[in-house]
């Protein structure tokens, strides 16, 4: 397919609450990355980093952070901002650069530090910014996540039972994955002994903050050829399409959602309409996807990620969890990584996280996490002010 | 509680009236509706006016989701010591299209409240400074079987 660019290196630095500079997580995955693909730094034309805001002006400008941590070569450089979709943004440009013919071989590459406890906005009194304002007003991350699930609950019967199921699949799986950092299976007995933090949703149906660094190496399908890698899964789709008018859920970090009272305008919800344009890019429908890591940031959330890849019918996620259709072995496995449950956020490297567990899946490089025969993943996930993407990863 | 004067946490935001609305503005040119107060650009793709005329927002709506905060807010939040829970409402206001958050009045908690429930808008403490009591709009509960539709 003429949009399409090769996966051939991916690379992780395991995630946890190590309390390093970021630089150093993004530099061994990005070294691991080059390694795997074979390919010589030196070669390397294009630098794409997902950016932190968390860690001063090195992670504002994240690609030249990496590439001079690497050792300047001469590459061009590329910084991408786009919250938790920034890995997804990077690996875009890198891909714009490679189909416009001016590069081969790119490195994508996004890492973090996170602090502990709740992310929290900049200070002082600042009412123009709507991240401020919400917390101000008591308003967090969990609290958007608990919203969601009690409309899950409402609309389509879920129950507490059923997010408490999410995380325990999520860690069977996640036990047995060497750069999770939570490796325990829990029992829904441990996510009912643990505390309520945003009901009906507990410390273990939300995802933590972690450090970590996650890098692919992307290349032309001509060069992967040429380096013995024609084999190589492909990046066949992404989105990182902005919400439509008028974004009818409240999103983080909005205290209202916008009005739908003007004529002709209907209120949509952004999150479902995030992978029309990978599905549409890549050819391919919810009927061809053998898995796909999606963005638990509650246990709750992954169900609706599921629908709104139209992976399951509106309503039924739960249905098919409880059968074990969404688990490894089942009919669609989601999150055989072990997901945000089992890794925690580190915001720009997750998105990236998200396709090079694709990439092993793909190449039938899992291990024990190994979904059979899988030829298409997606990916999904979403931040804040307007910001999602998902990515399509085929044979 | 002291006798110390009631000032708006957020300036313009809301009325200080008995029975408070919030305060928006409302595009000339298309009519949608903004929460918070927008009067630069309007946000209707298909809208390119600068003309708003501010409004009083619905102050009845239903319940569109719930949920409670458990543990404490990172600041600009201001918690009281001890930190009380308090429960918090995403309620969609009929005529405006739209859900607007906020905490729930002090003394309701998840366990009181339903998707669906009719709920209107009242000022409460957010906290206090050395100089006035901070106030923000919070949403209580209406007897069963009264309508906001009507009742706005």
């Amino acid at each position: 397919m003429a949009n399409e660019i090769a996966i051939i290196g991916a690379g992780m630095h395991p995630w946890g609450k190590w309390g390093h500079n970021f630089v150093q997580y993004g530099v061994a995955a990005a070294r691991e990355a080059l390694a795997d693909a074979g390919v010589p730094w030196q070669d390397i034309r294009f630098v794409s980093g997902g950016a932190t805001v968390r860690c001063g002006y090195p992670g504002y400008v994240a690609g030249a952070t990496f590439a001079q941590a690497l050792g300047w070569q001469g590459a061009e450089v590329n910084t991408s901002y786009a919250a938790c979709a920034s890995g997804s943004q990077a690996l875009a440009a890198a891909r714009n650069k490679i189909l416009a013919g001016e590069c081969e071989v790119a490195l994508v590459v996004g890492a973090d530090t996170t602090p502990k406890g709740f992310l929290a906005p900049a200070g002082g009194y600042r009412p123009e910014d709507p991240d401020w304002v919400r917390f101000y007003l008591g308003i967090t991350n969990p609290t958007y996540f608990a919203l969601y699930a009690r409309r899950r609950m409402d609309i389509y019967g879920d129950t507490l039972e059923d997010f408490a199921a999410v995380k325990v699949k999520n860690s069977r799986v996640g036990a047995k994955n060497p750069r999770a950092r939570y490796r325990k299976c829990f029992t829904a007995e441990d996510v009912a002994a643990s505390a309520m933090v945003a009901d009906p949703l507990r410390l273990m149906d939300i995802c933590a903050t972690s450090d970590g660094g996650a890098a692919l190496i992307v290349c032309s399908l001509e060069y992967a050829r040429k380096i013995g890698k024609a084999d190589a899964p492909r990046v066949a789709g992404i989105s990182t399409t902005t919400p439509t008018f008028a974004s009818g859920v409240v999103e983080m970090p909005d205290i209202a959602t916008d009005s739908a009272a003007a004529n002709g305008v209907e209120a949509i919800s952004y999150r479902s309409r995030i992978p029309l344009k990978a599905y549409e890019e890549a050819g391919i429908g919810p009927e061809d996807v053998s898995l796909a890591e999606v963005y638990d940031l509650s246990t709750a959330l992954e169900l609706d990620w599921i629908e709104d890849l139209q992976l399951v019918p509106r309503g039924e996620a739960a249905a098919w969890l409880r059968r074990g259709d969404t688990a490894l072995g089942g009919r669609i496995p989601v999150n055989v990584s072990g997901g945000l449950a089992c890794f925690g956020e580190a915001v720009p490297a997750q998105a990236l996280a998200q396709v090079c567990e694709l990439t092993w899946q793909l190449r039938g490089e899992a291990g024990d996490r190994q979904v059979k025969g899988a030829k298409v993943g997606i990916t999904a996930n979403q931040g804040l002010f307007g910001h999602g993407s998902s990515v399509i990863v085929k044979k | 509680m002291s006798d110390k004067p009631l000032a708006a946490a957020i300036d313009g935001w809301h009325t200080m009236a008995d029975k408070p609305h919030l305060i928006g503005t409302q595009c000339t040119h298309c009519d949608t509706y903004f929460f918070p107060p927008q009067n630069q650009y309007c946000r209707n793709p298909a809208c390119d006016s600068t003309d708003f005329r501010q409004v009083e927002l619905s102050r009845t709506g239903h319940i569109w989701s719930y949920t409670n905060a458990c543990y404490q807010p990172p600041a600009p939040f201001v918690a009281a010591d001890p930190f009380q829970p308090y429960a918090i409402a995403g309620v969609q206001l009929e005529r405006e299209q739209m859900v607007v958050l906020g905490q729930v009045v002090a003394g309701v908690s998840v366990a009181d409240l339903r998707v669906g429930m009719p709920v209107e808008l009242v000022l409460e403490t957010l906290h206090e400074t050395d100089d006035d009591i901070k106030v923000t709009w919070k949403w209580r509960p209406l007897p069963t079987g009264s309508n906001p539709a009507t009742g706005a």
